[in-house]
């Protein structure tokens, strides 16, 4: 079995989790947590896991070595906070908090106590934007001047939304969602810009939460960056995010099927020539030992339990990171006109 | 048993799914946005000789299948292979309005009549109901066609994989026999996973699909593995991803495949007259050599 895992929250996320822990070598689910008791009383008859409603209990009672918090957004630091307090290792769901304060609070209290404290960002265990930041780490388009990251997708469609997410208090909204990911994929890419100048939350459908963020960034370097999102937007069978970085040696264009790289007159970089170079995920994807929806999920969670395992604090998508993140949020709410009171 | 060609026609290329380019298959989606372009394509690949189109149950198939229906004669010996669920209908439908409610929109007799059975809860707390009543309300667009086969999509296949319920996939295999008098498949991205599991569920010789291609992209458990549980496991396996969505040149990719021992037939997708030809030429060539 290995190390012994509980998950608190069993929705999509949570089910996903679970699955692709319950397949590792080194690991299982033994404990799960939820509010629904439906959901518990099929994963007790059939899957035979310890079930809880209560995670206090659920972290007192299974022996645990990790947990993964997969809950409504607003209730991540309550049960992170306890998780932490109780010795255990933890991963989290995206976005870490909604709020800075808290996320850079879990932050030291996971350094202080050395536990692994990992956040759900997938798509830096994408290899094609893995491929992208290396290449903008290493300079290959030179100084970066523009950066543009935008989503878009069909989650809200219809006014009829009736979960947590159509609700600002508990998380809801595309801005904790789609724009965070875009966001941790931009600080992935060129780091966390410096000032967010403008920004702006539409509701399409939703009457209580935002389906479109758009913001400004300026980073440090006098770089720009514009974000773009949109979870109406019917015409994206999924979630596609697309991010642009242009430099003073050429561009590059990512998502998660292909990388398009334009290298300038004499700047050819390894093994990208001038002009145009494609790569796809294909030939830059490193297989996983599971796969469920995608390798990056199945990627992320490799890492936390090797990160466990091996006791390494130094790991993608720390806390550290993801406040990052939530900071960016918090400053595009000030710039719309919707921070929290 | 069912017999299952060795060339059957799938269906991506249809409903905007490209693992390499999301502009192409943005591209796809709108030249394929009336179902007259699809069943013209269907119609190309079938004139040549395939006969089986294996098909996510999309909400759109619906209207492919009453073309059939309205067709008969000229349709009796096409072959629907049904993979079910098209999985981003439900999990769209759960981040909009939870599980619970998603489960009543989705089974079969909807969710008004199984709320005046009173039902609802004794019925979904037995997973194996809960499973039947799913895929009969995706079975009903097929009723009155040839589905010799009938498969669960990987993303369902390799969760309970995951969780180990292992007995779902031998409740799902009896189950279409009996109702729909039907072979089960099963679609995976761990096919070495999945042939264990599927051993101790007591489903003998199955029919497996998998990603099986000359580059290892998304064979979970590496290429060795895949080649030892090919060549020693008994199973019906049709290889998917033959091209790695074309990373990999058509006649290597083929030739590659073709001799891979345990491969008993090879899934497609492609849009026009030209490329469905010359990938049926080059499996037969491969497989005739």
């Amino acid at each position: 079995m290995g190390l012994r895992v509980g998950i608190i929250g069993a929705g999509k996320m949570g089910l996903s989790h679970f699955s692709v822990v319950n397949a590792m070598r080194d690991a299982g689910v033994v404990a799960v947590c939820d509010t629904s008791r439906y959901v518990l009383s099929v994963l007790n008859k059939y899957v035979g896991v310890e079930t809880f409603t209560s995670p206090e209990e659920m972290i007192e009672r299974a022996g645990l070595d990790a947990v993964f918090i997969a809950t409504p957004s607003s209730t991540h630091f309550d049960c992170a906070r306890h998780a932490l307090d109780q010795g255990l290792h933890l991963f989290v769901e995206k976005p870490l908090t909604l709020s800075p304060v808290q996320s850079k609070a879990l932050s030291a209290m996971a350094i202080e106590r050395r536990k692994v404290n990992q956040v759900g960002f997938h798509n830096r265990f994408i290899g094609t934007f893995q491929e992208a930041a290396r290449l903008v780490k290493a300079g290959a388009l030179g100084e970066v001047s523009n950066i543009h990251g935008s989503a878009f997708g069909q989650v809200v469609i219809k006014e009829q939304n009736r979960t947590w997410r159509a609700k600002r208090s508990e998380g809801g909204g595309c801005l904790h969602d789609y724009a965070s990911h875009v966001i941790d994929l931009m600080n992935f890419l060129v780091g966390p810009p410096a000032e967010v100048r403008g920004a702006s939350l539409q509701s399409i459908f939703s009457e209580d939460v935002e389906d479109a963020v758009s913001a400004v960034f300026a980073y440090s370097n006098g770089a720009a960056g514009i974000l773009e999102t949109n979870w109406s937007d019917e015409t994206y069978r999924k979630m596609s995010t697309t991010v642009a970085v242009h430099g003073s040696k050429g561009k590059l264009v990512v998502d998660r099927q292909e990388l398009k790289l334009y290298l300038r007159q004499g700047a050819e970089f390894e093994r990208y020539v001038e002009g145009w170079n494609s790569r796809y995920i294909t030939d830059l994807q490193k297989p996983v030992s599971f796969y469920l929806r995608g390798e990056e999920y199945s990627a992320q969670v490799e890492s936390f339990l090797e990160a466990v395992l091996t006791e390494n604090t130094a790991h993608e998508n720390s806390f550290a990171s993801a406040y990052e993140t939530d900071r960016i949020v918090d400053l595009i709410l000030q710039a719309g006109g919707k921070a929290r009171a | 048993m069912a017999t299952i060609d060795r060339i059957l026609f799938g269906d991506n290329q249809f409903f905007g799914v490209n693992h390499m380019s999301e502009e192409k298959a943005r591209q796809q989606l709108m030249r394929f946005k009336d179902i007259a372009a699809i069943v013209e394509v269907l119609d190309t690949a079938f004139d040549m000789g395939i006969r089986t189109f294996m098909c996510t149950t999309h909400d759109r198939i619906g209207e492919i299948c009453d073309h059939m229906r309205a067709n008969r004669e000229r349709y009796k010996d096409f072959v629907f292979f049904p993979c079910m669920p098209y999985a981003h209908k439900y999990a769209n439908s759960v981040s909009q309005v939870g599980v619970m409610e998603t489960i009543q929109r989705f089974s079969a007799g909807g969710v008004v009549s199984t709320v005046i059975r009173g039902a609802v809860g004794t019925l979904t707390r037995d997973i194996y109901a809960l499973m039947k009543l799913l895929v009969d309300a995706e079975m009903k667009r097929f009723h009155g066609l040839n589905t010799p086969v009938i498969f669960v999509q990987n993303v369902v296949t390799d969760l309970l994989l995951g969780l180990k319920l292992y007995p779902v996939f031998g409740e799902f295999h009896r189950y279409v026999k009996e109702r729909y008098d039907a072979e089960a498949g099963f679609i995976t991205m761990n096919l070495p996973l999945l042939l264990d599991a599927l051993d101790q569920a007591g489903v003998d010789n199955p029919i497996v699909c998998a990603n099986i291609n000359k580059i290892d992209f998304r064979m979970s458990g590496g290429i060795h593995a895949y080649r030892e549980a090919l060549g020693t496991r008994k199973c019906r396996a049709i290889a998917m991803s033959v091209l790695a969505s074309g990373a990999i040149p058509a006649k290597e990719a083929i030739d590659w495949v073709c001799g891979m021992q345990g491969v008993q037939s090879i899934v497609f997708g492609a849009s026009t007259a030209g490329n469905i030809r010359q990938t049926k030429e080059l499996i037969e060539q491969a497989w005739a050599r």
